[in-house]
């Protein structure tokens, strides 16, 4: 095996046998998969119960004006003052009181429900709206217009919006903005993630090895630059390594917890979409089995919109986007991993290191931020920089490439990454190979200078 | 015949010129003594030797031939400032760096085995290194320096941190590896230990060579015309004697056995002494005294930096 070889795969077993990347292994995907499982168990073991609400109306307009749905029942309850019900309503059988008082055309404040329990945000937005219309088709009553009834009905319009995007070729792809937005911003969290973690862990093995002092021992057996980049690669394996048994296993307690806790999911089509929906807000979903997050209501028996929702997770292209995830995942470790080294290799202990992170941290922080931007306006200016500055590209253009990239910028970016990676590494083996060797020396930017122009 | 040879070696860092066209030959099979004071650039120099830095100018040559990385399977090292990965495991680690330096696993493992038996440590191979003492630790070092059998062995410092009785055993072993035919290239600021080992020296200090060659010619070169006399009889006899052409140096008194040390000036004899002497005292020893290299050292290192 050669020399480098051999670098990579000690870094790379010894810090895979360590406990602490087990325990990360483990804790990873539970996590995850408790990001994605536990709204939907939530949401769904909510929906089930049928809940019967009890209706106190002191302005006499409401009688029937509130339709029960799914999971709402509601009783009118006449002649009842709201005291004889507030108190015992739970051992009436009812989850809440809905009180409604005669103020209620001119008083927003004047509809109460009373529960022991927090009612949910579409029981409380089914009501309100049901109120809502009652009271607006009611003031309109009251113009007298003609034929009031038929104008009311053809004005209640529903709106879906889809989007089409088009390609410059002229062929039309529907997309779909959240899902779009939540794998660009995953993507990018992800790379950014990833720089931090095993970019520091670099750092701290090149310390630890000048510390301990072996340092002068490999380095009688093989060049400075090939441990560097040992260490690098073995890391970076190290890295994947993790990514990977995240995906593995968090894929495979999401399915076995969901056909475990819901297998009813696999009947009705209103929750499954209500379920992928809630999972492709986590960040790992670049799966095609992942779904929606703009549909909100989807009737049970509208398969027309489930079936464009499919087509949309079709459009987004996961060939293209794991490619493209790989590519800036390992670039963007790959860049920030040679100034990660340098830092080591300049300073004796992990304390002195702060002075030297600024250069790191600022331009990862600033792609964050601008991360943000992009993700809700892909095709601006500032997005565009950062996307092809190489020092942002990894986590912006990884944000940009849900939405649809030109292929001339991504090149571009591509290409400006590798040669910056390049150029970095070479600057920071001769950082490298003068830093391992110096000891107890406060080292500050003007003399890692004078070992650039020296060495 | 030499095994490494440096010629007009310079090296300059951001601050100081570490080498200043420094020579030195290493012959084959001895043991050969770099000396120096703190920052004189031995440990630079030895740097270059096993091409963890690169010279700004000169040329080195291991046997005959242009130094290239292909010659570090034949160098071992020894730093002074040594360490081990503290967290792995010793068999592991010996493993390790026993395949850094070019042998196969199979081979590394065997004479692994061969070491670790001579030295009645085969217990330490599944402990981690930060379990085992500081000496525990050096011996495990001192077996991956010269684990791949290479021709030309660096020690820097080799006894710091042993007790006597492993400091003992070291000395025992690297004399064994020199008689099957390694050469070795001591530093060490002991000047006991490189009496003892050393055949050939070399003395740099701030980055010069001040003297070099065979330990004896260097002894020789500087001895100081003084020679020790032991005799019967009274010490005033003999100062009553001597002239301006003598410097009585030291007295010392055994018994009835008395030694002086006397150095002789303006270009008088050791037999113009001894005619001086006899008639007076009954003389029983009579030779000459070699320097040694502690003196100078100091002597050298000394009349360095008053030039």
């Amino acid at each position: 095996m050669s020399k480098i070889g051999l670098i990579i795969q000690r870094e790379y077993i010894t810090r895979v046998r360590k406990r602490s990347f087990l325990i990360m292994s483990v804790l990873g995907p539970i996590i995850f998969a408790a990001f994605m499982i536990v709204p939907v168990w939530m949401a769904m073991s909510e929906d089930q119960e049928v809940k019967k609400i009890a209706i106190v109306d002191s302005s006499n307009l409401f009688m029937n004006v509130i339709p029960d749905s799914e999971f709402l029942k509601f009783d009118y309850l006449f002649d009842t003052k709201l005291g004889d019900i507030k108190d015992n309503h739970k051992e009436a059988g009812y989850y809440g009181v809905l009180y409604i008082s005669h103020l209620v055309a001119s008083d927003a404040n004047s509809v109460v429900i009373y529960s022991d329990k927090q009612p949910s945000l579409s029981t409380k937005m089914h009501i309100s709206k049901a109120i809502e219309e009652y009271i607006r088709d009611q003031k309109l009553l009251a113009y007298e217009i003609e034929d009031l009834d038929n104008i009311l009905k053809s004005v209640k319009t529903r709106i879906n919006i889809r989007t089409i995007k088009m390609s410059d070729d002229g062929s039309e792809k529907e997309s779909n903005t959240g899902l779009v937005m939540a794998v660009g911003y995953a993507g990018g969290l992800l790379i950014y993630m990833f720089i931090f973690i095993f970019g520091a862990m670099l750092m701290r093995g090149v310390i630890e090895e000048k510390v301990n002092r072996i340092i002068e021992v490999v380095i009688s057996s093989v060049k400075p630059f090939q441990l560097m980049m040992g260490k690098i690669i073995g890391i970076g394996m190290v890295g994947l390594s993790q990514f990977v048994i995240w995906v593995v296993f968090t894929l495979i307690l999401v399915t076995v917890a969901t056909t475990l806790l819901f297998p009813e999911l696999n009947m009705s089509p209103t929750e499954q979409v209500v379920s992928q929906d809630i999972m492709s807000s986590s960040p790992i979903q670049a799966s095609p089995q992942a779904g929606p997050q703009a549909e909100v209501q989807v009737g049970a028996e509208d398969m027309s919109e489930i079936m464009g929702v499919l087509e949309n997770i079709r459009n987004i292209d996961f060939g293209v986007m794991l490619g493209s995830f790989l590519f800036y995942f390992l670039g963007g470790y790959l860049l920030y991993a040679a100034m990660f080294a340098s830092i080591g290799a300049a300073v004796d202990n992990e304390t002195d290191t702060q002075q030297f992170m600024l250069p790191v941290t600022i331009p990862l922080i600033l792609a964050i931020f601008v991360m943000f931007n992009a993700i809700n306006n892909p095709d601006s200016s500032i997005a565009f920089w950062f996307s092809i500055i190489p020092f942002t590209s990894p986590v912006v253009m990884m944000a940009r490439i849900p939405f649809g990239v030109p292929i001339w910028e991504i090149m571009l970016s591509m290409g400006l990454l590798i040669i910056t990676f390049l150029g970095m590494t070479w600057l920071a083996a001769k950082i490298y190979r003068t830093g391992i060797l110096m000891y107890g020396k406060k080292v500050n930017y003007r003399e890692i200078w004078k070992w650039i122009r020296y060495s | 015949m030499e095994i490494f040879t440096a010629d007009q070696v310079f090296k300059k860092f951001i601050h100081t010129t570490a080498l200043d066209r420094v020579s030195v030959s290493i012959p084959k099979g001895g043991i050969f003594g770099l000396l120096g004071p703190n920052g004189a650039g031995k440990t630079t120099l030895i740097r270059i030797i096993n091409q963890i830095t690169a010279p700004d100018e000169g040329s080195l040559y291991f046997k005959g031939e242009k130094l290239k990385p292909d010659h570090i399977s034949n160098i071992g090292y020894l730093p002074e400032e040594r360490g081990l990965y503290k967290k792995m495991k010793v068999g592991e680690q010996s493993l390790y760096l026993a395949r850094l330096k070019g042998l196969s696993k199979t081979d590394a493992q065997q004479r692994l085995k061969y070491w670790f038996d001579k030295f009645e440590i085969q217990d330490w191979w599944n402990r981690k290194v930060e379990e085992l003492s500081k000496g525990m630790q050096q011996k495990v070092q001192f077996i991956v320096t010269v684990v791949h059998e290479p021709e030309l062995l660096i020690f820097d410092e080799p006894f710091s941190g042993f007790d006597p009785i492993n400091a003992e055993m070291m000395k025992k072993e690297i004399l064994n590896l020199q008689e099957k035919g390694a050469t070795i290239i001591f530093s060490t600021h002991n000047m006991g230990s490189v009496e003892e080992l050393c055949d050939h020296i070399s003395l740099i200090d701030q980055g010069r060579t001040l003297i070099e060659g065979p330990i004896d010619k260097i002894r020789e070169q500087y001895k100081t015309d003084t020679y020790e006399v032991g005799f019967q009889g009274d010490v005033q006899a003999v100062q009553s004697v001597l002239n301006d052409h003598y410097k009585l140096l030291d007295t010392s008194r055994e018994k009835d056995l008395t030694k002086v040390q006397i150095r002789l000036l303006h270009h008088t004899t050791d037999n113009e002494l001894l005619s001086l002497l006899v008639p007076h005292v009954h003389i029983v020893s009579f030779n000459e005294v070699y320097p040694n290299m502690n003196d100078i050292f100091i002597r050298v290192v000394k009349e360095n930096k008053g030039s």
